[in-house]
Protein backbone atom coordinates (compact mmCIF):
# COMPACT_ATOMS: atom_id res chain seq x y z
CA UNK A 1 0.00 0.00 0.00
CA UNK A 2 1.24 3.34 -0.70
CA UNK A 3 2.36 5.45 1.59
CA UNK A 4 1.11 9.13 0.29
CA UNK A 5 -1.16 8.84 -3.46
CA UNK A 6 -2.60 11.69 -5.19
CA UNK A 7 -5.64 10.78 -7.34
CA UNK A 8 -7.19 14.02 -9.31
CA UNK A 9 -5.37 16.69 -7.29
CA UNK A 10 -5.43 19.66 -9.73
CA UNK A 11 -4.16 22.83 -7.94
CA UNK A 12 -4.90 26.09 -9.93
CA UNK A 13 -2.29 25.64 -12.63
CA UNK A 14 -1.90 22.20 -13.29
CA UNK A 15 -3.12 19.31 -14.57
CA UNK A 16 -4.51 16.71 -12.16
CA UNK A 17 -2.10 15.10 -10.56
CA UNK A 18 -1.68 11.50 -9.96
CA UNK A 19 0.91 10.29 -7.74
CA UNK A 20 1.96 7.56 -5.32
CA UNK A 21 4.65 7.40 -2.94
CA UNK A 22 5.90 4.20 -1.18
CA UNK A 23 7.12 4.18 2.60
CA UNK A 24 10.54 5.54 3.37
CA UNK A 25 10.34 7.06 -0.67
CA UNK A 26 11.61 10.45 -1.38
CA UNK A 27 10.50 11.94 -4.37
CA UNK A 28 11.89 14.82 -5.60
CA UNK A 29 10.24 17.74 -7.62
CA UNK A 30 10.96 20.52 -10.00
CA UNK A 31 9.87 23.22 -12.62
CA UNK A 32 10.07 26.55 -13.50
CA UNK A 33 9.11 29.45 -10.65
CA UNK A 34 5.01 29.62 -11.28
CA UNK A 35 4.74 25.98 -12.06
CA UNK A 36 2.47 25.50 -9.40
CA UNK A 37 4.96 22.96 -7.32
CA UNK A 38 4.16 24.81 -4.19
CA UNK A 39 0.89 25.07 -4.72
CA UNK A 40 0.48 21.01 -4.77
CA UNK A 41 2.03 20.48 -1.62
CA UNK A 42 -0.36 23.36 0.01
CA UNK A 43 -3.26 21.17 -1.98
CA UNK A 44 -1.74 18.10 -0.66
CA UNK A 45 -1.69 19.22 3.17
CA UNK A 46 -5.24 20.87 2.38
CA UNK A 47 -4.69 24.52 2.45
CA UNK A 48 -6.26 25.53 -0.57
CA UNK A 49 -9.39 24.14 -1.79
CA UNK A 50 -9.34 21.87 -4.85
CA UNK A 51 -10.40 18.69 -6.36
CA UNK A 52 -9.03 15.31 -6.18
CA UNK A 53 -7.95 13.28 -2.98
CA UNK A 54 -4.92 12.09 -0.99
CA UNK A 55 -4.77 9.01 0.74
CA UNK A 56 -2.51 8.58 3.77
CA UNK A 57 -1.62 4.97 4.62
CA UNK A 58 -4.74 4.16 3.17
CA UNK A 59 -6.56 6.57 5.05
CA UNK A 60 -8.91 9.32 2.47
CA UNK A 61 -7.94 12.69 3.77
CA UNK A 62 -11.66 13.98 4.03
CA UNK A 63 -12.18 11.41 6.75
CA UNK A 64 -9.31 12.97 8.95
CA UNK A 65 -9.93 16.44 10.65
CA UNK A 66 -8.36 19.20 9.27
CA UNK A 67 -5.51 19.39 11.82
CA UNK A 68 -4.74 15.88 12.47
CA UNK A 69 -4.27 15.28 8.71
CA UNK A 70 -1.88 18.69 8.72
CA UNK A 71 -0.03 17.64 11.15
CA UNK A 72 0.37 13.80 10.10
CA UNK A 73 1.62 15.07 6.19
CA UNK A 74 4.38 17.58 7.55
CA UNK A 75 4.65 20.65 4.97
CA UNK A 76 7.48 22.61 5.66
CA UNK A 77 7.30 26.04 3.60
CA UNK A 78 9.48 27.46 1.89
CA UNK A 79 9.65 30.83 3.94
CA UNK A 80 9.01 29.75 7.76
CA UNK A 81 7.05 31.90 9.79
CA UNK A 82 7.62 32.60 13.68
CA UNK A 83 4.88 35.02 15.64
CA UNK A 84 5.69 34.53 19.24
CA UNK A 85 8.79 36.41 20.74
CA UNK A 86 10.49 32.85 22.07
CA UNK A 87 11.85 29.79 20.03
CA UNK A 88 10.32 27.34 22.53
CA UNK A 89 6.86 29.34 22.19
CA UNK A 90 6.40 27.93 18.67
CA UNK A 91 6.91 23.68 19.76
CA UNK A 92 3.92 21.73 19.70
CA UNK A 93 1.71 24.91 19.01
CA UNK A 94 -1.52 23.95 18.99
CA UNK A 95 -1.77 20.89 20.52
CA UNK A 96 -2.55 20.18 24.37
CA UNK A 97 1.29 18.55 25.01
CA UNK A 98 3.04 20.86 27.74
CA UNK A 99 6.55 21.85 28.16
CA UNK A 100 9.36 21.50 26.02
CA UNK A 101 9.97 18.19 24.29
CA UNK A 102 11.99 18.00 21.42
CA UNK A 103 13.83 14.37 20.36
CA UNK A 104 16.64 14.33 22.18
CA UNK A 105 19.67 14.89 19.71
CA UNK A 106 17.89 17.09 17.18
CA UNK A 107 18.64 20.21 18.04
CA UNK A 108 22.35 19.70 18.22
CA UNK A 109 22.63 17.60 14.87
CA UNK A 110 20.88 20.99 13.47
CA UNK A 111 24.23 22.38 14.96
CA UNK A 112 22.21 24.34 17.92
CA UNK A 113 22.92 24.11 21.45
CA UNK A 114 20.17 22.96 24.02
CA UNK A 115 19.84 27.05 25.00
CA UNK A 116 18.46 28.02 21.60
CA UNK A 117 14.54 27.14 23.32
CA UNK A 118 15.42 30.41 24.82
CA UNK A 119 16.17 32.42 22.21
CA UNK A 120 14.81 35.67 21.13
CA UNK A 121 13.30 34.95 17.24
CA UNK A 122 14.44 38.51 16.47
CA UNK A 123 18.09 37.31 17.17
CA UNK A 124 17.95 34.16 14.31
CA UNK A 125 19.34 33.98 11.20
CA UNK A 126 17.50 33.10 8.07
CA UNK A 127 19.66 30.26 7.58
CA UNK A 128 18.73 29.23 12.15
CA UNK A 129 15.05 30.07 10.97
CA UNK A 130 14.74 27.49 8.33
CA UNK A 131 16.64 24.59 10.48
CA UNK A 132 14.38 25.56 13.26
CA UNK A 133 11.50 25.63 11.29
CA UNK A 134 12.37 21.79 10.11
CA UNK A 135 12.75 20.97 14.02
CA UNK A 136 9.38 22.38 14.78
CA UNK A 137 7.75 20.41 11.93
CA UNK A 138 9.81 17.09 12.91
CA UNK A 139 8.13 17.56 16.31
CA UNK A 140 4.90 16.46 15.15
CA UNK A 141 6.13 13.55 13.95
CA UNK A 142 4.65 13.67 10.73
CA UNK A 143 4.28 10.32 8.51
CA UNK A 144 5.03 12.03 5.08
CA UNK A 145 7.16 15.03 4.58
CA UNK A 146 6.40 17.84 1.95
CA UNK A 147 9.57 19.64 1.97
CA UNK A 148 9.38 22.89 0.07
CA UNK A 149 13.19 24.25 -1.23
CA UNK A 150 14.25 22.88 2.59
CA UNK A 151 18.04 24.14 2.28
CA UNK A 152 17.64 27.14 -0.08
CA UNK A 153 19.07 29.39 2.55
CA UNK A 154 21.27 27.39 4.31
CA UNK A 155 25.40 27.26 4.09
CA UNK A 156 27.03 23.44 2.72
CA UNK A 157 27.95 22.39 6.33
CA UNK A 158 24.32 22.65 7.51
CA UNK A 159 23.02 21.77 3.86
CA UNK A 160 24.75 18.54 4.62
CA UNK A 161 23.17 18.62 8.27
CA UNK A 162 19.56 18.75 7.34
CA UNK A 163 19.80 16.22 4.12
CA UNK A 164 21.22 13.93 6.99
CA UNK A 165 18.30 14.51 9.31
CA UNK A 166 15.46 14.11 6.66
CA UNK A 167 17.50 10.84 5.34
CA UNK A 168 17.51 9.86 8.83
CA UNK A 169 13.76 10.01 9.83
CA UNK A 170 12.90 8.60 6.36
CA UNK A 171 14.43 5.59 7.32
CA UNK A 172 13.45 5.55 10.90
CA UNK A 173 9.45 6.54 10.54
CA UNK A 174 8.94 4.77 7.11
CA UNK A 175 8.02 8.37 6.34
CA UNK A 176 7.61 9.13 2.50
CA UNK A 177 9.22 12.30 1.49
CA UNK A 178 7.93 14.96 -1.06
CA UNK A 179 10.83 17.25 -2.24
CA UNK A 180 10.38 20.48 -4.14
CA UNK A 181 14.67 20.95 -4.60
CA UNK A 182 16.07 22.50 -8.08
CA UNK A 183 19.77 21.40 -6.96
CA UNK A 184 20.44 18.63 -9.17
CA UNK A 185 23.62 17.63 -6.73
CA UNK A 186 21.31 17.49 -4.06
CA UNK A 187 18.54 15.00 -5.90
CA UNK A 188 21.61 12.88 -7.01
CA UNK A 189 22.74 12.79 -3.34
CA UNK A 190 19.90 11.80 -1.81
CA UNK A 191 18.20 9.54 -4.52
CA UNK A 192 15.16 8.74 -5.67
CA UNK A 193 12.72 9.48 -8.33
CA UNK A 194 12.65 12.95 -9.76
CA UNK A 195 9.20 14.52 -11.30
CA UNK A 196 8.87 17.85 -13.26
CA UNK A 197 6.49 20.03 -14.26
CA UNK A 198 5.95 20.70 -17.78
CA UNK A 199 3.46 21.82 -19.82
CA UNK A 200 1.16 21.86 -16.64
CA UNK A 201 2.27 18.28 -16.44
CA UNK A 202 4.00 16.12 -13.54
CA UNK A 203 6.70 13.93 -15.34
CA UNK A 204 9.24 11.83 -14.74
CA UNK A 205 12.76 13.98 -15.28
CA UNK A 206 13.76 12.94 -18.54
CA UNK B 1 -36.32 77.05 31.91
CA UNK B 2 -37.96 75.87 28.45
CA UNK B 3 -36.76 75.10 25.04
CA UNK B 4 -36.21 78.04 22.71
CA UNK B 5 -37.16 77.42 19.33
CA UNK B 6 -35.13 77.78 16.78
CA UNK B 7 -36.55 79.53 13.60
CA UNK B 8 -35.04 78.97 9.84
CA UNK B 9 -32.85 82.33 10.18
CA UNK B 10 -30.83 80.61 13.49
CA UNK B 11 -30.30 77.40 11.31
CA UNK B 12 -29.19 79.39 8.12
CA UNK B 13 -26.81 81.61 10.45
CA UNK B 14 -25.06 78.41 11.97
CA UNK B 15 -25.31 76.86 7.92
CA UNK B 16 -23.59 79.81 6.76
CA UNK B 17 -20.63 79.13 8.95
CA UNK B 18 -20.49 75.29 7.12
CA UNK B 19 -20.49 77.63 4.02
CA UNK B 20 -17.52 79.44 5.32
CA UNK B 21 -15.64 76.59 5.88
CA UNK B 22 -16.14 74.81 2.61
CA UNK B 23 -14.97 78.28 1.06
CA UNK B 24 -11.95 78.14 3.42
CA UNK B 25 -11.17 74.63 1.90
CA UNK B 26 -11.34 76.01 -1.55
CA UNK B 27 -8.78 78.95 -1.01
CA UNK B 28 -6.45 76.65 0.56
CA UNK B 29 -6.81 74.20 -1.82
CA UNK B 30 -7.88 71.33 0.78
CA UNK B 31 -10.08 69.66 -1.50
CA UNK B 32 -12.48 68.89 0.94
CA UNK B 33 -15.51 71.45 0.13
CA UNK B 34 -17.12 69.49 -1.61
CA UNK B 35 -17.58 67.00 1.10
CA UNK B 36 -18.21 69.03 3.37
CA UNK B 37 -21.58 70.27 1.52
CA UNK B 38 -22.20 67.25 0.72
CA UNK B 39 -22.20 66.13 3.83
CA UNK B 40 -23.87 69.16 5.56
CA UNK B 41 -26.99 69.00 2.91
CA UNK B 42 -27.59 65.19 3.56
CA UNK B 43 -27.34 65.94 7.22
CA UNK B 44 -29.84 68.89 6.65
CA UNK B 45 -32.30 66.91 4.41
CA UNK B 46 -31.83 63.54 6.74
CA UNK B 47 -32.35 65.07 10.48
CA UNK B 48 -35.30 66.90 8.82
CA UNK B 49 -36.60 64.11 7.27
CA UNK B 50 -36.13 62.06 10.89
CA UNK B 51 -37.84 64.84 12.35
CA UNK B 52 -40.76 64.86 10.22
CA UNK B 53 -41.20 61.03 10.83
CA UNK B 54 -41.21 61.08 14.22
CA UNK B 55 -43.65 63.80 14.70
CA UNK B 56 -46.01 61.59 12.73
CA UNK B 57 -45.24 58.73 14.83
CA UNK B 58 -45.66 60.71 18.16
CA UNK B 59 -49.10 61.54 16.90
CA UNK B 60 -50.08 58.03 16.30
CA UNK B 61 -48.18 55.36 18.18
CA UNK B 62 -48.10 52.09 16.09
CA UNK B 63 -46.00 48.88 17.00
CA UNK B 64 -45.92 48.51 13.55
CA UNK B 65 -44.55 51.96 12.20
CA UNK B 66 -41.92 51.88 15.17
CA UNK B 67 -40.50 48.64 14.03
CA UNK B 68 -40.62 49.86 10.03
CA UNK B 69 -38.31 52.46 11.35
CA UNK B 70 -35.85 50.71 13.55
CA UNK B 71 -36.03 48.18 10.17
CA UNK B 72 -34.59 50.89 8.36
CA UNK B 73 -31.99 52.59 10.75
CA UNK B 74 -30.72 48.85 11.12
CA UNK B 75 -30.32 48.18 7.53
CA UNK B 76 -28.88 51.86 6.85
CA UNK B 77 -26.40 50.78 9.73
CA UNK B 78 -25.60 47.22 8.28
CA UNK B 79 -24.96 49.07 4.79
CA UNK B 80 -22.27 51.30 6.80
CA UNK B 81 -20.43 49.17 8.46
CA UNK B 82 -19.67 47.11 4.63
CA UNK B 83 -19.15 50.77 3.27
CA UNK B 84 -15.81 51.04 5.88
CA UNK B 85 -14.32 48.26 5.32
CA UNK B 86 -11.47 48.15 3.32
CA UNK B 87 -11.76 44.37 2.65
CA UNK B 88 -15.00 43.54 2.25
CA UNK B 89 -16.68 40.06 2.70
CA UNK B 90 -18.13 39.39 -0.81
CA UNK B 91 -21.87 38.25 -1.16
CA UNK B 92 -24.65 38.44 0.99
CA UNK B 93 -22.01 38.05 4.04
CA UNK B 94 -20.84 41.74 3.03
CA UNK B 95 -23.66 43.51 4.77
CA UNK B 96 -24.87 40.68 6.88
CA UNK B 97 -22.19 40.44 9.14
CA UNK B 98 -22.45 43.69 10.22
CA UNK B 99 -26.42 43.94 10.34
CA UNK B 100 -26.90 40.76 12.18
CA UNK B 101 -24.44 41.91 14.71
CA UNK B 102 -26.08 44.92 15.42
CA UNK B 103 -29.51 43.25 15.55
CA UNK B 104 -28.36 40.79 18.32
CA UNK B 105 -26.62 43.66 20.35
CA UNK B 106 -28.37 46.58 20.25
CA UNK B 107 -31.69 45.40 19.87
CA UNK B 108 -31.53 43.05 22.75
CA UNK B 109 -30.00 45.69 25.09
CA UNK B 110 -32.70 48.95 23.91
CA UNK B 111 -35.62 46.03 24.48
CA UNK B 112 -34.06 45.61 28.65
CA UNK B 113 -33.68 49.18 28.84
CA UNK B 114 -36.71 49.96 27.70
CA UNK B 115 -38.65 47.10 29.40
CA UNK B 116 -36.33 46.73 32.72
CA UNK B 117 -34.39 49.61 33.24
CA UNK B 118 -36.59 53.07 32.23
CA UNK B 119 -39.84 50.69 32.47
CA UNK B 120 -41.61 52.98 29.87
CA UNK B 121 -44.85 51.82 29.02
CA UNK B 122 -45.84 50.63 26.21
CA UNK B 123 -42.59 49.52 25.97
CA UNK B 124 -41.99 50.72 22.57
CA UNK B 125 -42.80 54.27 22.73
CA UNK B 126 -41.75 55.75 20.29
CA UNK B 127 -40.02 58.99 22.53
CA UNK B 128 -37.90 56.74 23.91
CA UNK B 129 -37.32 53.50 22.06
CA UNK B 130 -36.34 55.62 19.00
CA UNK B 131 -33.63 58.17 20.21
CA UNK B 132 -32.29 54.97 22.12
CA UNK B 133 -31.91 52.76 19.49
CA UNK B 134 -30.30 55.75 17.08
CA UNK B 135 -27.56 56.01 19.39
CA UNK B 136 -27.33 52.37 20.19
CA UNK B 137 -27.15 51.40 16.50
CA UNK B 138 -24.54 54.64 15.89
CA UNK B 139 -22.02 53.60 18.17
CA UNK B 140 -22.14 50.18 18.14
CA UNK B 141 -21.85 50.62 13.89
CA UNK B 142 -18.34 52.65 14.51
CA UNK B 143 -17.26 49.62 17.08
CA UNK B 144 -18.40 46.59 14.17
CA UNK B 145 -17.11 48.38 11.23
CA UNK B 146 -13.67 48.91 12.99
CA UNK B 147 -13.29 45.92 14.64
CA UNK B 148 -14.35 43.92 11.14
CA UNK B 149 -11.88 46.14 9.57
CA UNK B 150 -9.54 45.21 11.48
CA UNK B 151 -9.93 41.58 11.31
CA UNK B 152 -10.14 41.29 7.50
CA UNK B 153 -6.93 43.66 7.09
CA UNK B 154 -5.36 41.77 10.00
CA UNK B 155 -6.11 38.27 8.43
CA UNK B 156 -5.07 39.47 4.67
CA UNK B 157 -1.52 40.71 6.01
CA UNK B 158 -0.68 37.84 8.53
CA UNK B 159 -1.69 34.87 6.05
CA UNK B 160 1.63 33.01 6.59
CA UNK B 161 1.42 33.01 10.21
CA UNK B 162 -1.71 31.97 10.05
CA UNK B 163 -1.21 29.19 7.69
CA UNK B 164 1.82 28.43 9.79
CA UNK B 165 -0.06 27.74 12.97
CA UNK B 166 -2.54 25.64 10.70
CA UNK B 167 0.36 23.09 9.39
CA UNK B 168 1.59 22.69 12.54
CA UNK B 169 -2.17 21.17 13.22
CA UNK B 170 -3.79 24.30 15.32
CA UNK B 171 -7.46 24.61 15.00
CA UNK B 172 -8.73 27.69 12.98
CA UNK B 173 -9.56 29.45 16.45
CA UNK B 174 -6.18 29.17 17.88
CA UNK B 175 -4.33 29.93 14.45
CA UNK B 176 -6.29 33.37 14.19
CA UNK B 177 -6.54 33.84 17.99
CA UNK B 178 -4.39 37.00 18.10
CA UNK B 179 -5.62 38.68 15.20
CA UNK B 180 -9.14 38.32 16.73
CA UNK B 181 -8.62 39.82 19.55
CA UNK B 182 -6.54 42.78 18.25
CA UNK B 183 -9.65 43.27 16.58
CA UNK B 184 -11.80 43.32 19.21
CA UNK B 185 -9.79 45.47 21.32
CA UNK B 186 -9.81 48.32 18.25
CA UNK B 187 -13.64 47.92 18.30
CA UNK B 188 -14.03 49.08 21.83
CA UNK B 189 -11.09 51.33 22.23
CA UNK B 190 -13.56 54.09 20.96
CA UNK B 191 -16.25 53.62 23.61
CA UNK B 192 -13.49 53.30 26.68
CA UNK B 193 -12.13 56.31 25.23
CA UNK B 194 -15.43 58.19 25.76
CA UNK B 195 -16.64 57.15 28.65
CA UNK B 196 -13.21 57.70 30.41
CA UNK B 197 -13.37 61.30 29.37
CA UNK B 198 -17.03 61.93 29.58
CA UNK B 199 -18.20 64.97 31.81
CA UNK B 200 -14.08 66.51 31.94
CA UNK B 201 -13.56 66.92 28.47
CA UNK B 202 -16.71 66.93 26.68
CA UNK B 203 -19.88 66.90 27.91
CA UNK B 204 -21.70 64.23 25.92
CA UNK B 205 -24.77 64.97 22.79
CA UNK B 206 -27.01 63.28 25.04
CA UNK B 207 -26.67 65.30 27.58
CA UNK B 208 -26.15 68.37 26.29
CA UNK B 209 -29.26 67.94 24.53
CA UNK B 210 -31.20 67.37 27.78
CA UNK B 211 -29.77 70.47 29.58
CA UNK B 212 -30.68 72.86 26.43
CA UNK B 213 -34.34 71.52 26.36
CA UNK B 214 -34.26 72.31 30.58
CA UNK B 215 -33.86 69.29 32.01
CA UNK B 216 -32.62 69.14 35.31
CA UNK B 217 -28.30 68.43 34.77
CA UNK B 218 -28.00 65.62 37.39
CA UNK B 219 -31.15 64.08 35.59
CA UNK B 220 -29.63 64.72 32.67
CA UNK B 221 -26.12 63.08 34.00
CA UNK B 222 -28.20 59.76 34.77
CA UNK B 223 -29.73 59.46 31.65
CA UNK B 224 -26.24 59.75 30.02
CA UNK B 225 -24.47 57.31 32.21
CA UNK B 226 -27.27 54.95 31.43
CA UNK B 227 -26.70 55.42 27.95
CA UNK B 228 -23.17 55.01 28.12
CA UNK B 229 -23.38 52.26 29.61
CA UNK B 230 -25.61 50.00 27.77
CA UNK B 231 -23.76 51.57 24.21
CA UNK B 232 -20.50 49.52 26.13
CA UNK B 233 -22.80 46.53 26.26
CA UNK B 234 -23.80 46.84 22.78
CA UNK B 235 -20.56 47.71 21.16
CA UNK B 236 -19.46 44.97 23.69
CA UNK B 237 -21.63 42.37 22.31
CA UNK B 238 -21.92 43.35 18.70
CA UNK B 239 -18.06 43.45 18.71
CA UNK B 240 -17.47 39.78 19.66
CA UNK B 241 -20.83 38.61 17.54
CA UNK B 242 -19.20 40.36 14.11
CA UNK B 243 -15.72 38.96 15.02
CA UNK B 244 -16.97 35.85 15.75
CA UNK B 245 -19.20 35.40 12.91
CA UNK B 246 -17.09 37.00 10.62
CA UNK B 247 -13.78 34.88 11.55
CA UNK B 248 -15.36 31.93 10.84
CA UNK B 249 -16.26 32.59 7.74
CA UNK B 250 -12.40 33.12 7.36
CA UNK B 251 -12.29 29.73 7.41
CA UNK B 252 -13.75 26.33 5.55
CA UNK B 253 -14.99 23.32 6.58
CA UNK B 254 -11.73 22.15 5.83
CA UNK B 255 -10.35 24.86 8.24
CA UNK B 256 -8.53 26.37 5.41
CA UNK B 257 -7.94 30.06 5.55
CA UNK B 258 -10.21 31.37 2.82
CA UNK B 259 -9.25 34.91 1.75
CA UNK B 260 -11.09 34.43 -1.42
CA UNK B 261 -14.18 35.20 0.45
CA UNK B 262 -12.60 38.96 0.74
CA UNK B 263 -13.22 41.46 -1.96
Amino acid sequence: MAALRLSGVQPRVLEPVDLELARGEAVFLSGPSGSGKSLLLRAIADLDPQPGQVWLDGAERSSIPAPEWRRRVGLLPAEAHWWAEQVSDHFHFGTDAKGWTVESGLLERLGFGPEVVGWAISRLSTGERQRLALARLLTNRPEALLLDEATANLDPTNRERVEAIIADYRTEHAAAVLWVSHDPEQRRRIGGRSLVIRDRRLVPEA
Amino acid sequence: MSLIALTPWDLALAAGLVLLLAFLSWRLQLGVERRVLIAATRSAVQLMLIGFVLEGLFARISLLLISLLALVMLLVAGWEVMARQKRRYSGWWGMGIGTISMFMSSFSVLILALTVIIGVKPWYQPQYSIPLLGMLLGNTMSGIAIALDSLTRSASEARGRIEARLLLGADWPVAIADIRRDALRSGLIPIVNAMAAAGIVSLPGMMTGQILAGSPPLEAAKYQLMIMFLISAGTGLGSVAAVWIGSRRLFDDRQRLRLDRLR
